[in-house]
């Protein structure tokens, strides 16, 4: 047991490690790329969405049962899907990485926009704003703590998820898990594992730190 | 993409067994995810300071990615079930323990200080005051947990594992789609079902939520 921390340690700092192409360097940028991608595409098909179920209050129905269906969606069989139909293309990566995050999305925005007073609604329509303006000046900003904790969550998650794109022959810091585990060198194996394990960690204490900062003068 | 129903038709008893099996690991998750969780949040209800800590610590667990969780764990129990139901119980912990102490918090004061009033000391007035009143939440978190392992277990097909998952797996290696549709189908269906399932199991359990007619 010993023997293996001690060579998992001198696997993450060794210097050939971290350059060339399968580098630890370059993988990581490759799973911030994949990760930071699939989420913008999901925040944009999700936030429009999420924004009009609340606004409207209709198709509330849909977005609490899309957040249960996501979850109960097996990415592995969702890449594996895409992958046997459309052959090998960045295709099921993206694919199965923005079904995953568009629900976190969705359900987050339209929890936002439902926690809104209707009073401040009210008032807003009273005051002779248009629907846009009461949407984009009033709603958007009030749910806006939701809608970043919904984004968040969504990018940890395909951040632990991004891995899979190393099953279907592409890059990333799945690289070392599934090439460790083909060549049955674990040492590698839980290198890749605790690389993916650090930067999902680190990206949710940052962001959570961030809303902080940014929500700070508002109460929770 | 065209399915070979004759397949299906020849494997209905590896789809089944499948299925028995990734059900099992599913549901040993959740039950061992309680198990742990309800004392642990019963601690963390009573003891403020270490609230934090505990919701902080499971908050931790769940980001780290379920793949990295299974491979983590191969150097203490190998390619085993034990494995994959471990895994799958560090990730039920997080909402199990989110959710039963938010359903302790609801319990209303004035009840718990009406069970003191007449005497129920703090073990019984747990378990036959504040449990049964948390028990909406509680079941909500039950239902989330259920059907995320439920989803999660295919994951533990790269370590040899994973019950439905292994169809994923089989699949791709010979570049046969209709064995992935088929997990992929029959891993929804018992999310459905279970989450039909635990739904009944609430409206038996919590009979004065019911309004009546």
């Amino acid at each position: 047991m010993y023997e293996l921390f001690k060579d998992l340690g001198d696997w993450l700092v060794s210097g050939e490690q971290w350059t060339g192409p399968d580098g630890i360097g370059h993988r990581l940028a490759e799973h911030l790329q994949y990760s930071l991608l699939a989420t913008l595409v999901a925040a944009a098909i999700a936030l429009p969405v999420g924004l009009l179920i609340g606004h409207t209050g209709r198709g509330a129905f849909l977005a609490i049962n899309l957040a249960s269906f996501g979850r109960a969606l097996p990415t592995v069989g969702l890449v594996v899907l895409v992958f046997l139909a459309s052959g090998l293309s960045m295709w099921p990566v993206y694919v199965a990485l923005v079904a995953l995050a568009v629900p976190s999305i969705v359900t987050n925005t339209y929890a936002g926009m439902t926690a809104v007073d209707p009073e401040v609604k009210d008032a807003a329509r009273g005051q002779g704003m248009r629907w846009h303006q009461v949407l984009f000046q009033v709603e958007l900003p009030l749910a806006l703590p939701l809608i970043m904790t919904g984004l968040r969550l969504a990018l940890i998650q395909v951040v632990a998820t991004a891995t899979i794109a190393a099953y279907v022959s592409f890059g990333g810091l799945g690289r070392y898990v599934f090439d460790g585990l083909a060549q049955r060198d674990l040492v590698q194996v839980l290198g890749g594992a605790v690389l993916v394990a650090l930067v999902a960690v680190v990206l949710d204490l940052g962001l959570s730190d961030l809303q902080r900062v940014l929500f700070r003068h508002r109460p929770a | 993409m065209t399915i070979d129903w004759s397949w299906i038709g020849d494997h209905t008893d590896d789809l089944t067994t499948l299925t028995v099996s990734h059900l099992q690991a599913a549901l040993s998750a959740v039950f061992f995810g309680l198990l742990i969780s309800l004392p642990l949040a019963v601690v963390a209800h009573r003891i403020r300071p270490l609230r934090g800590v505990l919701l902080g610590l499971s908050n931790v667990l769940f980001t780290i990615p379920s793949i990295a969780v299974f491979v983590l764990l191969l150097p203490v129990s190998g390619l085993t079930r034990t494995t994959t139901v471990v895994g799958l119980t560090i990730y039920t912990l997080v909402v199990l323990l989110r959710n039963t102490v938010e359903g302790l918090d609801s319990v209303p004061a004035k009840t718990k200080e009406a069970a003191k009033a007449m005497g129920t000391r703090p073990l019984r007035a747990l378990l036959t005051v504040e449990l049964p009143l948390a028990l909406p939440v509680i079941m909500a978190g039950v239902r989330i947990a259920t059907v995320m392992s439920i989803s999660l277990v295919s994951v533990a097909t790269y370590i040899g594992d994973g019950g439905l998952g292994q169809l994923f797996t089989d699949g791709f290696q010979r570049n046969f789609p209709t064995p992935v549709i088929a997990g992929v189908v029959l891993t929804l269906l018992l999310a459905l079902v279970a989450d039909a399932l635990l739904v009944a199991v609430q409206y038996v359990l919590t009979p004065w939520t019911r309004r009546r007619a």
